[in-house]
């Protein structure tokens, strides 16, 4: 067994947990606002904050999915030790992690039912950094418009025109992250 | 409607002050530890496990004395308990033909393959109340035998030979939980039904031997013991055994004459209960079977143990009580909601007004 | 290191014996061993769940049965050996005992650990389990069919 793919993680599951689910909450309360995570928990290829959602929102009862790209023996190993979330494909993935272009295209993912719109799949999209200036946003939580660097525009429109059905996403560059969910506009 | 109200903080102290004192009552007579609970009133600890769908005996006990012995308070409490812990993952299905058998008794079958065994029976006991264990609780030590190491398969095994029974068709599909979804019927019929409460489960097994729901059922196997819990570890990549649990299964084979769709052959009601919990594990078998008449073909006599909306609806010792006791708190707004429309009907009808209500 | 492909079932029937071994036993054969141990921790012992599943009618589909408390955490020894600790129940103590056997269970130590930890713990589950087997076995029925007219 190779110690470093257990390292990382979170010291004080319960707090630190607690203060990454915050977080998320800020972030997807106030979409487009970038929030910033404690540094050092995860191992490569992951950033910080991808690792910090994954120790936060997946466990042995929900389902994530690895794009190719973040697939490897040592993640697998890592995700194992420190959540112990089953891996699956997309079509059944309460979680998907990896690079845009390795999670598009988006229609293979769960968008929830009618009766249970909640039973959907939440992207965890690696970026190259995020900044507060590209695609527009508006809708609840934001008072009159936003900007935050989104990898596309079309695939967010069709998104929210689902609504109450949906993807939602949690971008993630270094220490941040960003959440707009299925209820915001972008243009 | 429910409005805060200011003002009760002393008197809600000092009432949990005097709770305690009440617990611990007569501070002449020696206090209970947990531990004796544990061992000697073992029986209530397994009914607040099998209840609080959390096996940790230990914990039970203390609950047990810190609800001064009401045991829905003590399940309530292992509930509570229960939602703060991480979830590790799930088990291996339990394997129960490998229990270490400590009773096991067929009702069907006198000559079954490992034996009727007795086991720690009340059963032929003659229910008088023995005065010498108020004087002194030691007991002398049990007669043993030699264990003849034999296998004790599972009695319904050999009417599935014959194709009798019907089969329990085997499978490995990831069970939906109803702590964590929403109760959709009836995938979630044998979960829902063994952290049911006792008495409900009884009564509705009752209900269905009288004659409610027709469904004639012998035990065609009682058996409790220790079984293994295997867990895979994901950082290990294989199960270790993560614990020994005591359990009680029951299996009912019931009269089946045959549908639209099924041949005449038995059919059967299912239990799996922690601890030793023959009563609920009989009763929840025996429920189990009624609640299948659909999936059976058979007809809904409109009894109420074959309505799965009522029995797993109302099952929960937690939900239920938790509703009914909510009424006794200040409801005050509703209430005078309530008085102002009586009154304004009343006026409305020409009623002859009369002393005001007292307020 | 030793392979851990030849040691899966050794491993898993150490960990097994370490999980359900009573409160304070597996510390109480250790500590006499006086071994030197210096670790770190991977994981700090945490209490959590395990859902318990049975299968409808024994054999057909698996349900959840209700849950059952465990302990755990992974620590590594200063020669970077990791040991797993789990154990049922609320036990961080066991927990951190049962992670430095395993650990130490992967390392020469074995040798001298084996007949004073497993080997014990096994046969006291052994003893412990034919305890209840000898009063259950003196418990069975044996029938007799008495002949007309007898009784």
């Amino acid at each position: 067994m190779q110690t470093p793919s257990l390292q990382g993680g979170f010291a004080e599951p319960a707090r630190e947990a607690a203060m990454v689910f915050r977080d998320i909450m800020t972030a997807m309360a106030r979409p487009g606002q970038i929030e910033t995570v404690a540094p050092g928990l995860g191992i490569a290829p992951l950033s910080d904050a991808a690792a910090a959602v994954v120790l936060t929102l997946c466990d042995a009862d929900t389902k994530l999915y690895l794009t190719p790209r973040h697939d490897t023996e040592a993640l697998r190993r890592w995700i194992a030790f420190h959540t112990g979330v089953p891996l699956t494909g997309p079509q059944e993935a309460d979680f998907a992690l990896g690079a845009w272009d390795d999670l598009t295209p988006l229609n293979r993912f769960r968008p929830g039912t009618a009766d249970y719109p909640d039973q959907s799949a939440t992207l965890i999209v690696e970026c190259e950094a995020l900044d507060p200036q590209g695609a527009m946003l508006s809708g609840p939580g934001i008072q009159s418009t936003t900007e935050l660097s989104l990898p596309e525009v079309k695939a967010f429109r069709r998104n929210a025109q689902q609504f109450p059905l949906g993807l939602d996403f949690i971008f993630t560059a270094g220490v941040q992250l960003a959440a707009p969910p299925r209820s915001t506009k972008v243009t | 409607m429910y409005v805060t109200v200011k003002g009760g903080e002393r008197a809600i102290e000092n009432a949990h002050a005097w709770l305690g004192e009440e617990r611990r009552g007569d501070p002449q007579i020696a206090a209970v530890s947990p531990a004796q609970i544990r061992e000697q009133l073992s029986l209530a600890v397994h009914r607040v496990m099998a209840e609080g769908s959390l096996y940790d005996s230990d914990l039970a006990a203390l609950a047990i004395k810190q609800a001064r012995g009401d045991l829905i308070e003590a399940i309530f409490l292992i509930r509570a308990y229960r939602t703060t812990l991480p979830r590790l993952g799930p088990s291996v299905p339990v394997d129960t033909a490998r229990m270490h058998c400590e009773r096991r008794i067929s009702a069907t079958f006198r000559e079954v393959p490992g034996g009727q065994v007795l086991g720690p029976t009340f059963d032929y006991t003659h229910w008088l109340v023995d005065f010498q264990l108020a004087a002194d609780g030691e007991a002398p030590p049990a007669p043993t035998a030699d264990p003849v190491p034999e296998a004790t398969p599972h009695v319904t095994g050999f009417l599935n030979r014959e194709g009798l029974i019907e089969e329990a068709p085997p499978s490995d599909a990831a069970p939906p939980d109803l702590t964590r979804e929403p109760l959709e019927f009836p995938a979630l019929r044998l979960q829902a039904l063994t952290r049911s409460d006792e008495g409900f489960s009884l009564g509705m097994a009752y209900s269905t031997q009288r004659g409610h729901a027709r469904t004639h059922a012998f035990v065609g196997e009682l058996r409790i013991g220790a079984v293994t819990v295997e867990m895979e570890i994901p950082e290990l990549g294989f199960a270790i055994e993560i614990a020994e649990i005591t359990l009680t299964e029951s299996e009912t084979v019931n009269q089946f004459q045959g549908s639209k769709t099924k041949p005449a052959q038995f059919t059967r009601g299912y239990a799996l209960v922690f601890g030793q919990s023959e009563r609920k594990s009989i009763s929840m078998a025996l429920v189990d079977r009624a609640l299948r008449w659909e999936e059976l073909g058979e007809d809904n006599l409109g009894a109420p143990a074959q309505n799965a909306e009522f029995v797993l609806s109302h099952a929960d010792s937690i939900q239920a009580t938790g509703f009914l006791e909510h009424i006794k708190l200040p409801h005050y707004v509703d209430f005078q909601s309530e008085l102002e429309l009586l009154r304004k009907l009343r006026r409305a009808a020409g009623a002859a007004p009369r002393q005001e209500a007292a307020e | 290191m030793l392979d851990e492909t030849l040691t899966v079932y050794d491993r898993k029937s150490w960990l097994s014996l370490l999980a359900t071994a009573r409160a304070g036993r597996a510390k109480a054969l250790l500590d006499p061993l006086e071994i030197p141990v210096d670790f770190t921790w991977l994981r700090r012992p945490e209490i959590g769940s395990v859902m318990i599943r049975g299968r409808a009618g024994g054999t057909g589909a698996p349900f959840n049965l209700g849950e059952a408390t465990v302990t755990r955490c992974s620590l590594k020894l200063a020669g970077d050996t990791v040991g797993h600790g789990y154990v049922q129940g609320r036990a961080k103590a066991d927990a951190q005992t049962a992670a430095l056997i395993d650990a130490l269970m992967q390392t020469p130590a074995a040798e001298t650990l084996t007949p004073r930890l497993p080997d014990v713990l096994r046969s006291e589950q052994k003893e412990r389990r034919h305890k209840r087997a000898s009063k259950a076995a003196a418990t069975k029925v044996d029938f007799f069919t008495m002949a007309p007219g007898e009784g």
